[in-house]
């Protein structure tokens, strides 16, 4: 991200090299132009829109333009909105601990106990493919486990460790975080196994050669050296979990209810000024959480 | 080779509970859309049959299931290609730093973190209001973008961030202009890296729901009409519908890996190509 390049050429050369370097700012706007272009059109604009469109009020069928408080004063003051947000932080604080917990367990095994390359890589993969695969089906694939007669109950009646068919399996706050965690560990993984892959191993010597345990040099010495990638895994994996609304539809058969499902509520009764107020609240709520986790990395370094 | 700790056991049972966590479901739904005629969507299997795959292939029965999968994977495509010479510019670009360059980074970043529906909504509304209607390779397909571009655009960081400068001071240094330098030095050593943002480009957008969800018009993609399936459909067709989709997913990843592993060994045949002529 320096200048190097350019310094780095000695400026008594000969030509061709000793022409004027073209402007560094204009070269970077160009090659960042499509890029800019996108996320004008499909990021900014959509984010003006709604932010303007929450103040507007609505009719049962259209909307139209005004200059009116009425959609963020309902909101606010509204029990119902207080719950959901609550809902919301519950089901992404309850994720992130889960996800911490398992993506730090796997990216630790691959990077530490797994010897060769080729076996992590293909590991690595194993744990990946899932991701690319749809959401949507991952979810789906989950009833014949969940359900009243699925295979969890069936297995449990015939180990004698219930008597009824447990109700709170599926379509209950139970499948909507485990549908989470099962869609959402690999953001953990990934960013954490890449931090520790850069960890250098001597330092893990030089702990086991002063004496440290293995818990020791695992809470003060990779714990330590692997916060980057916790905190970006932590940032996928809340803001994932704050922004959802189609999971927690799914998987609480309609019965829970997020900030994600409030809005898309309000979009299904086409009364998208209120959508919009919930949506600026959610997105002012998701970039505060977002800047204070940032205080704690720099992404850009640990790429 | 040392003696394994005894840790090492217990994190490989923990490991393969976590792959069976992974999978697990997924092959149970493989083998649940095999079911009989009479079966239902949990077991026990009822006879085993391929009526459920025979059932997709009738078009009353469920829906528009073959126009909505053409239509994802020509907006796979679209955006795959698309995020692969953006990213790629956009990598570029973020080498040398740029008037904006910060704020341009912040909303990539942005883009990552903000909810779907937002996107999905705003874009909406703004065809809405603009009395544009929306259509899946129009509106949908910016709005993918928003989602494919952050992942292609930290893979190229990543990769920009380990890239050795020394290669570009050679090529400089033997007269080779900025383009070139680009297209014979730059490009052949990053392009196994480009592979994994067009597999992440294609992917990512061939399984989108929540950013097409508003954008996408009246004709579905492919996610849209599986979501539409799930409140109406009671039988295992959805389950011989999502066999069918992972598989095509499982040969799209298969294809990428396949390239790349042939283009790994290719580099590694030809290492140099000092003395073959090239400009």
């Amino acid at each position: 991200m320096t200048d190097q390049t350019i310094t780095a050429v000695p400026s008594a050369d000969p030509a061709p090299r000793s022409r004027r370097a073209p402007n560094r700012h204009l070269t970077g706007w160009l090659m960042a132009a499509p890029l800019a272009v996108v996320l004008g059109l499909f990021l900014i604009l959509p984010i003006l829109t709604i932010v303007v469109v929450s103040f507007w009020g609505a009719t049962e069928f259209s909307i139209y333009p005004a200059f009116q408080f009425d959609n963020y004063a309902f909101l606010l003051t509204s029990e119902v909105t207080w719950r959901v947000f609550g809902n919301t932080f519950k089901y992404a604080a309850i994720t992130w601990v889960c996800t911490l917990l398992i993506g730090f367990t796997v990216a630790y095994y691959l990077a530490f106990h797994i010897r060769s390359l080729t076996w992590q890589v293909a590991l690595f993969l194993l744990c990946t493919i899932p991701f690319l695969t749809s959401n949507i089906i991952r979810m789906i694939s989950w009833i014949p486990f969940l359900g009243r007669e699925g295979i969890a109950n069936s297995a449990l009646l015939s180990w004698g460790v219930i008597d009824a068919p447990l109700d709170w399996l599926l379509f209950s706050d139970f499948s909507v975080i485990l549908a989470f965690v099962h869609l959402y560990t690999l953001f953990m993984v990934v960013p954490i196994f890449n931090t520790m892959m850069r960890i250098d191993r001597s330092l893990i010597e030089a702990a086991t050669d002063a004496g440290a345990s293995g818990w020791q040099t695992l809470w003060h010495v990779i714990v330590p050296l692997t916060k980057p990638g916790i905190m970006i895994g932590t940032i996928f994996v809340v803001t994932l979990v704050m922004g959802d609304f189609i999971t927690v539809r799914f998987m609480s058969g309609s019965q829970s209810a997020n900030v994600g499902r409030l809005i898309s509520n309000d979009i299904g009764l086409l009364q998208y000024p209120s959508a919009s107020a919930t949506a600026v609240v959610l997105l002012i709520t998701v970039l505060l959480v977002i800047g204070v986790l940032l205080r704690f990395v720099d992404i850009r370094k640990e790429l | 080779m040392e003696r394994r700790p005894r840790s090492f056991y217990a994190l490989t049972a923990f490991f393969a509970l976590f792959l069976v966590f992974l999978y697990g479901p997924t092959v149970t739904i493989a083998i649940l859309s095999f079911q009989g005629p009479q079966g239902g969507l949990t077991f026990p299997m009822r006879g085993t049959s391929l009526h459920w795959f025979r059932e997709l292939f009738e078009q009353q029965a469920v829906g528009d299931i073959w126009g909505s999968f053409r239509r994802s994977l020509v907006l796979g495509l679209m955006v795959m290609v698309t995020t692969v010479i953006v990213s790629v510019m956009g990598g570029l670009a973020f080498r040398k730093r740029f008037a904006g360059s910060t704020l341009l980074f912040y909303l990539i970043v942005t883009s990552l973190v903000i909810p779907s529906i937002l996107i999905s909504l705003g874009v909406g509304l703004i065809f809405d209001q603009a009395g544009l209607p929306v259509h899946w390779a129009g509106s949908g397909y910016g709005a993918q973008l928003t989602w494919t571009l952050p992942f292609g655009l930290l893979i190229m960081f990543a990769v920009f961030n380990r890239f050795d400068r020394a290669y570009e001071e050679a090529a400089r240094d033997l007269g080779a202009s900025p383009w070139q330098t680009i297209r014979f030095v730059v490009l052949p050593i990053i392009a196994p890296s480009l592979i994994g943002v067009a597999l992440s480009g294609f992917t990512l957008s061939y399984d989108e729901f929540a950013r097409t969800l508003l954008t996408a018009g009246s004709y579905n993609t492919l996610p849209l009409e599986i979501f539409g399936m799930t409140t109406n459909v009671t039988t295992p067709v959805i389950f011989a519908l999502g066999t069918l989709t992972t598989a095509f997913s499982l040969l799209v990843i298969a294809v990428f890996l396949a390239v790349a592993l042939v283009m790994r060994r290719r580099r590694a045949r030809q290492a140099s190509d000092a003395g073959r002529g090239m400009v």
